[in-house]
């Protein structure tokens, strides 16, 4: 199908406008290329097949919508009893006075705004390249926009085992900021890092790492998208796992009009594992989207994805999630469950389960549903004296647990929950 | 202090009569249990008694300790003391056992306007009710009910009981499923209950759960009435002779 020419000009005149950031000569490259793929592909339009059931207009608009500001009040801190190296990104542009000194042994730590004439031959390999090799078989324009315009991010280079995970703080401190941030992490042969990102970051947030975990190296990661209601974002992870390696992601969404995550898994080294999951939690206005792509290109790997979205009032969950299993990737499992818990005929959940196999002795398997409240679990619950309000709570953090149980480390797990649940109890009429 | 008048009761979804007048009176300190056939009415009943959906009063009234339980909501009932042990206890993935009991506590103590138990009271408190009923703390940590076999649900409904303290407390099957040594804690957890301040309801197919809890009255309910009401004698009469004969003699 031809693209209407009107709006083919719109983008590439948007597109046209943009001006790379300056850099050091391979940064350059590197922006000049992703400007170029995004040039081949245009900004996401309504009629893509991958943005059926999301509206990537306020994501692309030259300029950000406005996000009011919200008072956080006596919340405490994400993560804040945990030790933890914090760098803080205000409004996409990182403050060290606010963070932690970047030092961790085992680990090496820049920053994207300073590598102007540094030859960081790790970041260089891998800057913009697994966001490039995501880009087919379906384009992700908003990830190539990002490689070429960001201006700050961090750059980590973990060669062995990290001793507490890195906190990327986002804060949000002006109603019209737009921010762009590129992270790159490379893990090596056996190495291990957790990252730990919060915050609202900015009133339109469009992040994107990428994660090299090389053989038999770990990266688990937890993300809490919260707070600000009218905030927007589209994120990308990029994963690419060597042999015997293990990635593990874990997003928390609660609030915002919109958010799109992307997650692209690229399984490239034998008996390497890869799970990703969500819990999403959405009253109103919300509008969130999980699209996850797993590629499986090697021989006994495992994936595992698994999203579960509360909403109500009206609020609107997309999960798009495909498994590709490549020729040869014998012996790969193969999982993916979305859910959603609909609390009222207003709500409701876009789903789109794929599974696209070559390979013959393969064990995949995907299911989605769409449900209400338990009456029976309910009127259990009530029979014991627990009012209606709580127990409906009770029963959505247990339809959320599956999800949030993929979190490996306990802490974490607890932290997410109270989270979840402080969430519920502000909701409480 | 229970007490039920000319109760009649609809079945909303098939649009049927389940009860057709039953009258019953619990006193505080006694333990009456009804004996019936299948489909007689028995849970039924109890799921009127305790507020369950799907269910229309279309007559007569239910009571306790004069407070008129059909008005209540279903948590409301509880918190006037009203206890249901379920025939089949749910499954709720994701909330640990103590979490659940500790919000049932404080929700109750709430409505009656007292202050919330605290942890370490909380955790002697269920301590102690839980090894009379051989629940170890794994039991305790795990999700309610999740993974119990049959008889850990029914203890776990006890354990439930023995923590809320109520006034009345309706036991619906109870013995369902349960092997002989699960019946005794089960029995042994009701019995160590048993109190001057308390009235049960026991609901049961069989006779031999009654040789554990000894009833002081036997009711024995068809079609949605009781037909005939005795002492513990009358569960042996049923266990000998069956049903059919009680309901020939009355009719």
């Amino acid at each position: 199908m031809v693209a209407a020419p009107q709006a083919k000009t719109d983008t590439t005149m948007q597109i046209d406008a943009m001006r790379l950031p300056e850099g050091g000569a391979w940064i350059t490259a590197a922006r000049e290329e992703a400007l170029a793929r995004l040039r081949a592909t245009g900004l996401p339009q309504r009629r893509d097949e991958y943005w059926k059931f999301t509206r990537p207009d306020s994501l692309t608009l030259a300029e950000a919508p406005r996000a009011a500001l919200f008072e956080d009040g006596d919340e405490p801190e994400m993560f804040g009893d945990m030790d933890r190296l914090r760098l803080v990104f205000v409004d996409g542009v990182f403050d060290p006075e606010a963070s932690d000194d970047p030092e961790l042994a085992g680990v090496r730590i820049e920053r994207l705004a300073d590598v102007a004439g540094q030859d960081l031959h790790w970041a260089r390999d891998l800057y913009g390249t697994l966001e490039a090799g995501g880009q087919t078989p379906v384009p992700r324009p908003l990830a190539a926009l990002n490689t070429a315009l960001a201006e700050d991010g961090v750059l980590i280079h973990v060669t062995g085992k990290a001793s507490k995970p890195i906190n990327l703080v986002y804060h949000h401190r002006s109603e019209t900021s737009d921010a762009l941030l590129h992270h790159v992490v490379k893990l090596d042969a056996g190495a291990e890092l957790t990252v730990l990102e919060n915050g609202p970051a900015a009133a339109r947030f469009n992040n994107v790492m990428e994660v090299d975990v090389a053989d038999e190296a770990r990266f688990h990661h937890v993300r809490v998208q919260g707070r600000d209601h009218e905030r927007r974002a589209a994120t990308h992870v990029f994963a690419r796992l060597g042999r015997e390696s293990a990635f593990k992601s874990f997003t928390m969404t609660a609030n915002g009009v919109m958010t799109r995550n992307e997650c692209v898994i690229n399984l490239t080294g034998d008996d390497a594992s890869a799970h990703v999951a969500g819990a999403a939690m959405g009253d109103g206005d919300f509008h969130q989207d999980d699209t996850v792509f797993v590629t499986h290109d090697a021989e006994r790997c495992e994936s595992r994805q698994v999203f579960k979205k509360v909403l109500r009032n009206g609020a609107t969950g997309v999960f798009q999630g495909k498994i590709l299993v490549k020729p040869g990737a014998q012996k790969t499992d193969g999982y993916q469950i979305s859910q959603s818990l609909l609390l009222d005929g207003d709500s409701q959940f876009l789903a789109k389960p794929e599974l696209e196999i070559y390979a013959d002795d393969v064990a995949c398997s995907h299911g989605s549903t769409s449900g209400a409240i338990d009456e029976d679990a309910l009127y259990y619950l009530r029979s014991r004296g627990i009012p209606r309000p709580i127990a409906t709570d009770l029963l959505v953090l247990s339809f959320l647990a599956e999800a949030v149980e993929e979190i490996a480390e306990e802490s974490l797990r607890d932290e997410v929950t109270t989270r979840l649940s402080g969430w519920l109890e502000r909701r409480r009429g | 202090m229970l007490e039920i008048k000319n109760l009649h009761v609809d079945l909303e979804e098939e649009d049927k009569t389940i009860l057709k007048g039953v009258d019953l009176t619990v006193e505080a300190g006694k333990v009456h249990a009804i004996m019936g056939p299948n489909g007689s009415g028995k849970s039924t009943l109890s799921y009127v008694l305790s507020g369950r959906d799907g269910y229309t009063v279309t007559e007569g009234s239910a009571t306790l300790d004069g407070q008129d339980l059909l008005d209540m909501e279903t948590e409301e009932r509880a918190a006037a003391g009203l206890f249901l042990a379920f025939q089949y206890p749910v499954e709720i993935p994701g909330v640990g056992n103590m979490t659940f009991l500790r919000t049932a506590v404080n929700a109750q103590r709430k409505a009656r306007g007292q202050d919330e138990i605290s942890a370490s009271d909380f955790l002697k408190l269920v301590r102690e009710k839980a090894k009379a009923l051989e629940i170890d703390a794994d039991m305790l940590k795990r999700p309610v009910n999740v993974g119990f076999s049959g008889g850990e649900k029914k203890r776990n409904e006890i354990l439930q009981m023995a923590v809320l303290e109520p006034r009345m407390c309706i036991l619906d099957e109870t013995d369902s499923g349960l092997d002989v040594d699960a019946m005794k804690l089960v029995a042994n957890g009701v019995n160590s209950l048993r109190d001057a301040g308390r009235g049960f309801l026991v609901i049961t197919h069989y006779q031999r759960l009654l040789d554990h809890i000894v009833p002081d009255v036997v009711h024995i309910m068809s079609e949605g009435r009781i037909i005939k009401s005795g002492g513990p004698e009358l569960a042996l009469e049923v266990e000998k002779n069956g049903y059919a004969d009680l309901k020939a003699e009355v009719a």
